[in-house]
């Protein structure tokens, strides 16, 4: 275990004493705490009789727990599990291994009709606007179908509540019937909010809920979510790949590299002292608007193309496209330990 | 020195049902031989179809060039024939795509597709052609080359799609590569890679490029010049060094103040530019912002304003906007402390909650039937 030369003695002894945590166990105030979670997909062959020739990996054991009312921010390149890690979370895919905890309550043992109870608590926002809203249903119902589900209102009061949804993400409330087809990006990716806040929940998974959207336009989602936030206290995960709007919105952040979580740190710690070479050549990568900071950057380029999931690499994953890797590297997984005070990472070789 | 391109009131205009759309609106621009001048714009703002009339790809019908000249190298790209305007592209104009599977033939091997061109434009024997292919191939840094050149490309990855796209494109020495988003589709470290090839070949080759992206962030670093389009025109012209540090539109303050930075420590809440971008159909009257601009005055929606040269900026800087014009209420207003007016912000906000104009035109016509019969 190794601590950053940034510490504090103070914060040193702090954390001596404390002792190394697990990164899914964390402080009292979590909401979810998640641990060795695994979500394979079998590959099959054959046509009349499918055989298992391999599994893709796309989870492939992580650990984190998000606190109350805290936005933790998941990172990483395409394909990497962003999604299946959503997705397992809310047991909208039955996970192949480990454990989800809400409220401290195991979710991957819960049947049917506890599970549906527990849902309205945890609620998702996808990434494309276009393609998550039924075309065929008017905007009220789309708003209106889960408080149906969960018996939460009917009749008059519902469409009362769904007005006053639209109201809370900015929407004029008179389109309660009005289609998806009708409104601009940014208008259907408020009206999947105001769908997803419909059941109170207290959990939103929102899956890069602003990537289909243009420049302009996001911003003005970024702050809705905030707002409401703050508003009903909600907690975000909140998956992306744009590295700045993450370091914005979230209080921490977990980098993630073909389904392993390979950093985990508040927000600012990761940011400025990334101790995992992945971190550091993905925050390096990203282009700042600023030709003046642009002409004096450094930038790590990696050489290559991200492993495929199906056959990851051995040791560390990242060992093929890693400028630090040594032998230890491609023989021995590196654990995923606490360096510092709440700044976990999985390298044998961690720091500048 | 004389200019390379020069690009003279370019209308470019599609015919759709709806009603005519006037993507290009009148887009004037030059660029010298060996420079790199980044287009900047939101979704639908033309930039695409700006680069499409530049090499004559605009699908007719709906589309069609209505106005203007585009001088290269001295000749009209708009007077030449169809057998002129092919030894252009290719030759003299190459261009990379946002998607390269749109410009690769899936059935054609990597070496072919390059081959071809070589054969066709530089009258290279096939020996001949596929050795300059492997160097290209080399040259894009593509891991052994040689073996790859019998492969097709769905085998290989969108980042090595896109280098063997820029392998295509210099495959016959153009003195300007158009990049349509080169690498928007691409990982931010895939990217980081091909935008530092684009750089490398750019200043070895000598070659001029314009590149088109949303990402203010990836011009920055690439490129000399910037402009920056809105609904059609083109509303900011600079140098990227003085775009950044004295942008004089308030649609680039917009854009600018509504992107959180990598390296902001602060978690100040972004200033969105609320509203909706406009219909291209049916235009504002005057300033194309000006729905949308906290800063607008009664003139903004009379009379549109002309691109030109501006108080408290460097010569060529030029914007297209009343208030930071001479004598313009925006002259001396610094853009990082006056948000605007904040009345007219919320009359603005007011607008996202409403219909996007295109519904609203199509009820407006229906109730014209309406009222009709
Ligand atoms: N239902 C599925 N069946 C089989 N493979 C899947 C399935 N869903 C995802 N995968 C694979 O799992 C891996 C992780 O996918 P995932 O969608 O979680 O990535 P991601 O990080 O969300 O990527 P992106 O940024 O592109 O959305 C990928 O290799 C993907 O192809
Ligand atoms: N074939 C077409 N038919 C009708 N309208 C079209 C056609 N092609 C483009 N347009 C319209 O022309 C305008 C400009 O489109 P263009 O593709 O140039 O935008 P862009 O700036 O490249 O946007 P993006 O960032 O989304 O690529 C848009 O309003 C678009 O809808
Ligand atoms: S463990 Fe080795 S290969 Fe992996 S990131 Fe650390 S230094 Fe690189
Ligand atoms: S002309 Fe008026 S409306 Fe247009 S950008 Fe300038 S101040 Fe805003
Ligand atoms: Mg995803
Ligand atoms: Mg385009």
């Amino acid at each position: 275990m190794s601590l950053t030369p940034t510490q504090t003695q103070d914060q040193k002894e702090a954390f001596i004493q404390r002792g190394r945590s697990t990164a899914s166990a964390g402080s009292g105030r979590n909401l979810l705490e998640v641990s060795a979670l695994k979500m394979h997909f079998p590959l099959t062959q054959g046509i009349i009789f499918q055989r298992q020739v391999g599994a893709v990996r796309a989870v492939d054991g992580i650990d984190f727990f998000v606190e109350k009312g805290e936005t933790l921010g998941l990172v990483g390149e395409s394909g990497c599990g962003k999604s299946t890690t959503g997705r397992a979370i809310l047991q909208l895919y039955k996970p192949t291994g480990g454990s989800v905890k809400f409220e401290g309550t195991e979710l991957t043992t819960l049947g049917g009709e506890q599970m549906r109870k527990m849902r309205r608590k945890m609620q998702m926002i996808f990434q494309d606007p276009y393609a998550s809203l039924n075309p065929r249903m008017t905007v009220g119902n789309i708003i209106g179908e889960p408080l149906e589900v969960h018996h939460l209102a009917a009749g008059k009061a519902k469409t009362e509540r769904v007005q006053e949804l639209l109201r809370i993400v900015g929407l004029n409330p008179y389109f309660t019937n009005r289609y998806p087809h009708e409104f601009s990006g940014g208008q259907r990716q408020r009206i999947g909010v105001a769908r997803a806040l419909a059941v109170e929940p207290d959990f939103i998974v929102a899956d890069e809920p602003i990537s289909a959207l243009d420049v302009s336009i996001q911003a003005q989602v970024i702050n809705l979510l905030e707002e409401l936030q703050e508003k009903f206290n909600l907690t975000y995960l909140f998956i992306a790949h744009d590295l700045s709007v993450v370091r914005h919105i979230s209080d921490r952040v977990a980098v993630m590299y073909l389904g392993k979580i390979v950093e985990l740190a508040d927000r600012i710690d990761l940011y400025e002292r990334p101790l995992h070479p992945y971190t550091q050549a993905l925050l390096s990568a990203v282009p700042i608007p600023d030709p003046a900071v642009e002409q004096k950057r450094k930038r790590i380029i990696l050489t290559g193309d991200v492993p495929s999931p199906v056959n990851p690499p051995t040791g560390c994953r990242f060992h093929t496209r890693c400028w630090k890797a040594q032998q230890i590297c491609s023989e021995v997984d590196p654990e995923f330990i606490e360096h510092a005070p709440r700044h976990w990472a999985a390298c044998h070789f961690p720091g500048a | 020195m004389p200019e390379l391109l020069e690009v003279k009131d370019l209308k470019t205009q599609f015919f759709t049902r709806d009603g005519v759309v006037r993507a290009v609106d009148g887009v004037s621009f030059e660029l010298a031989a060996g420079e790199t001048l980044g287009i900047v714009g939101e979704s639908g703002c033309g930039k695409s179809v700006t680069a499409l009339s530049l090499m004559r790809l605009i699908p007719q019908p709906p589309g069609k060039i209505t106005q203007g000249s585009i001088m290269f190298d001295g000749q009209d790209v708009l007077k030449m024939d169809d057998d002129e305007v092919r030894g252009i592209r290719g030759n003299n104009i190459a261009m990379i795509f946002q998607d390269p599977m749109t410009s690769l033939n899936p059935v054609l091997t990597i070496s072919r597709q390059i081959t071809e061109a070589l054969e066709l434009h530089l009258k290279m024997d096939r020996a001949e052609a596929r050795k300059r292919t492997v160097e290209l191939l080399e040259l894009v840094n593509i891991p052994s080359a040689k073996k790859r050149l019998d492969d097709y490309p769905h085998q290989f990855s969108g980042g090595m799609r896109q280098r063997v796209m820029i392998a295509m494109a210099l495959s016959c020495n153009p003195k300007l590569i158009l990049a349509d988003e080169p690498t928007t589709a691409l990982d931010v470290t895939i990217q980081a890679q091909i935008l530092d090839l684009l750089k490398n070949l750019a200043r070895e080759f000598r070659t001029a490029f314009i590149l088109i992206t949303h990402d203010l962030g990836v011009v920055a670093g690439m490129t000399q010049r910037i402009h920056v389009m809105y609904g059609g025109k083109i509303v900011e012209k600079a140098d990227t060094n003085e775009l950044f540090a004295n942008p004089k539109m308030p649609y680039t303050w917009g854009l600018l103040r509504s992107i959180p930075r990598l390296d902001e420590n602060r978690k100040a809440k972004l200033l969105p530019i609320e509203g909706l971008p406009p219909d291209l159909i049916a235009p504002p009257p005057g300033c194309r912002f000006e729905p949308r601009c906290q800063y607008r005055r009664d003139i903004c929606r009379e009379k549109e304003p002309e691109l030109i040269g501006i108080p408290n900026a460097k010569a060529d800087h030029e914007a297209r906007c009343w208030g930071t014009q001479a004598g313009g209420w925006l002259v001396d207003s610094d853009w990082h402390r006056d948000v605007g007016d904040l009345a007219a912000l919320d009359a603005i906000k007011a607008e996202v909650a409403d219909l996007p104009p295109d519904v609203k035109r199509v009820e407006a016509a229906d109730d014209d039937k309406k009222k009709g019969n």
